[in-house]
């Protein structure tokens, strides 16, 4: 089974945030950039099943920027057999919307026909937590998001969902779509091998435009601000204080 | 000139920066707090760093290793000196004089050494022999077609975990119009041969858990088999693989830099008085100008000098210049970064005076500064005929 793992360049996740001057969003500019952390939850899924003989082949997308090479780079060193990058901005600020990344992902997956689809829950710049489940409609394949146990089980895939209310299991028909969460699984680091095995590995370069698709946006951002800081806080000495103060705050 | 990473080359830093970040980070308190590292976090360390395939990573393919060239390597150790010395010292990296093994040598010292089964220390300095090598008192004479071996060295990093230690033992005097001058041999030393112990050295400032030795040589015996390169060659073998050595001090001088300067650039950012961020004073916005130009030069100057080890130049001034200035930087900058934090600075809820107690040892392990000065100048002097 080919097993397909959709990775997005985002901003680190140690990186403090910075909103551009203009608050025409985040400041992107000279900032470290990585694979988002579900996203390599997913790759690291991927090469669970590959060596647990459930899955013989790891194709990695990203949809971006021509940078956003180093991202599949990394997947290719975790251990990704190939990688197909769709080349979609040349800016670095441009985020490309998950209805585009889910029709160009599309298009990738009926030239590719792989068994499973795992991709990270939401990426940590935007949170949309959208791409996986446009993908889903738009292929009419079945879909388990938030997945934090994951088994391949002949013609369907048994998955444990983090829900509000604890942990649901589900039995999906393949070919799925599954996003993944925090729990699934803790990805490896690159081994010196790899990393220097990673260059030999086949990287497809494509554009936008070689799938014929329509990337042109459709949300407007007219806002982007600071998270409020937090007010101080303050030192009770007692517990009848810090009941009367919580009285007082309408809380209890 | 090109001066960005090859895509290989950036994943070695993020990577190992990443383990340094979550392996390295997360103990370093309790090596602070006790001064010993646990032996199941060592091998833990240990076995990690064999799995992702970086253990002796400075040795070549032909023994089943890495191969990374000097600027990689320089890279690597970049990293890694964010982190305690004490606990990356099981990221291990055998001093790579061990390619000069030979003959049985090789299954005993240097393959086990870079399979990570046996760990390696290197001996030269004497109480009464530290920058002046050469004016060593540990003796080997030769006693029925062995040697025997009396003296003692101390200041040796990592004996505590050695399982061999590479000697560096005078073995006879020539007379020079200068006087006489000493020969010397490095010798393979296994811990446990009789006549040989090693002692808990002196509780150090810098690097805490990071401990310095003593080794002490009773009458020890060595055969003939224990000799590292030729006999008399100690200084040609040195002159071969130590070469590069004090790479490793420049650039984990600017890897810890970095960190240390993170620091200061949030503190700088975040610390009010006045009624406005201390950044804003230039009294300190100067000093993070300062700190960063200089932690920039230093890492321009070890990567140049390591990139040309790779070309097959000459590198022996400019490798000296890159510890020299690194290892100066790095003080200068936990300094700084001290005086940005005021009080707070000197207060163990910082890592800050850890790193500046750190920094001391720079300046002087690994050829002090006046040495690397006297390196740097008599190399241009000496082509003057001065
Ligand atoms: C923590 C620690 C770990 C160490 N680990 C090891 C190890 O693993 N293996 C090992 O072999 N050694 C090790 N060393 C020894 C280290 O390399 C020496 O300390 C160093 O070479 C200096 O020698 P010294 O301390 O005897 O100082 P000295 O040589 O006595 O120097 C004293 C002062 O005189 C100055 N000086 C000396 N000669 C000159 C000169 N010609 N011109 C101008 N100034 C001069 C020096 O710069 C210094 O300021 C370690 C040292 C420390 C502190």
């Amino acid at each position: 089974m080919k097993v397909l793992v959709p990775v997005k360049r985002v901003i680190d996740y140690n990186v403090k945030v910075r909103v551009k001057a203009d608050g025409s969003g985040v400041d992107l500019a000279n900032v470290k950039m990585s694979m988002n952390p579900f996203d390599e939850i997913a790759v690291e899924q991927a090469i669970r099943l590959r060596e647990a003989g459930k899955a013989d082949e790891i194709v990695a997308v990203s949809i971006g920027v021509k940078q956003a090479q180093e991202t599949l780079r990394t997947a290719l060193a975790m251990g990704a057999d190939r990688a197909i990058l769709i080349e979609a901005t040349d800016d670095v600020q441009t985020d490309i919307e998950p209805l585009a990344v889910a029709k160009l992902l599309k298009a990738v997956i009926d030239a590719e026909q792989p068994g499973l689809v795992l991709a990270g829950k939401q990426a940590i710049d935007n949170d949309m937590n959208a791409t996986g489940q446009m993908l889903s409609a738009l292929l009419g394949w079945s879909q388990a998001t938030y997945a934090s146990e994951l088994d391949i089980d002949g013609d369907s895939a048994i998955v444990t969902r983090e829900v509000d209310g604890g942990l649901q299991t589900i039995k999906v028909s393949m070919p799925t779509i599954v996003t993944v969460d925090l729990r699934l699984n803790e990805p490896r680091y690159a081994s010196l091998p790899n990393i220097m095995k990673a260059k030999r590995k086949p990287m497809d370069m494509k554009t936008a435009a070689d799938y014929d698709v329509d990337i042109s946006p459709r949300l407007e951002i007219t806002a982007t601000t600071e998270p409020s800081t937090r007010a101080a806080g303050i030192i009770v000495a007692s517990v009848d204080e810090l009941i009367e103060k919580l009285k007082d705050a309408g809380a209890i | 000139m090109q001066f960005g990473l090859t895509e290989e080359q950036q994943m070695i830093t993020d990577t190992v920066r990443t383990f340094v970040e979550k392996e390295i980070y997360p103990h370093e308190a309790l090596i602070e707090q006790t001064g010993e590292v646990p032996h199941e976090l060592a091998q833990e360390i240990k076995q990690k760093t064999i799995d992702l395939g970086f253990y002796a990573c400075n040795f070549p393919e032909t023994v089943g290793c890495a191969g990374l060239n000097h600027l990689e390597f320089a890279l690597v150790e970049r990293e890694l000196g964010r982190g305690s010395m004490a606990l990356n010292h099981f990221f291990g990296r055998p001093q790579n004089i061990l390619m000069a093994c030979e003959g049985d040598q090789i299954d005993c010292y240097l393959m086990p050494a870079v399979r990570g089964e046996r760990m390696d220390a290197l001996a030269m300095t004497e109480p009464g022999a530290g920058s002046d090598i050469r004016g060593m008192k540990c003796t080997a004479l030769r006693e029925g077609g062995d040697w025997v071996v009396n003296g003692t060295k101390h200041f040796i990093s990592g004996a505590d975990h050695a399982d061999f230690i590479i000697v560096f033992i005078a073995t006879g005097e020539d007379q020079t119009p200068k006087g006489p001058k000493k020969r010397i041999t490095a010798f393979l030393v296994d811990r446990g041969t009789p006549g040989f112990t090693i002692r808990d050295g002196y509780k150090s400032v810098s690097h805490r858990g990071y401990k310095n030795m003593v080794l002490e040589f009773d009458d020890c015996r060595l055969p003939d088999a224990q000799v590292l390169g030729e006999v008399d060659g100690g200084f040609a073998v040195m002159n071969t693989w130590l070469y590069a050595t004090r790479i490793t001090v420049a650039t984990m001088s600017v890897g810890r830099a970095r960190r240390v300067f993170d620091y200061a650039l949030d503190y700088a950012a975040e610390r009010e008085q006045f009624g406005q961020k201390i950044g804003k004073f230039q009294g300190i916005s100067f000093q993070i100008a300062d700190m960063i130009t200089e932690i920039d030069a230093a890492d321009l100057l070890t990567l140049a000098a390591a990139n040309r080890l790779d070309a097959g130049l000459p590198a022996n001034r400019e490798i000296a210049s890159a510890k020299l200035y690194a290892s100066e930087m790095l003080s200068r900058v936990t300094d700084a970064a001290i005086q940005i934090h005021g009080g707070m600075g000197l207060m163990d809820d910082y890592p800050l005076e850890r790193f500046w107690r750190d920094a001391r040892v720079e300046r002087i392990w690994d050829g002090t500064s006046e040495i690397q000065r006297h390196i740097i100048s008599r190399e241009l002097l000496r082509a003057m005929g001065a």
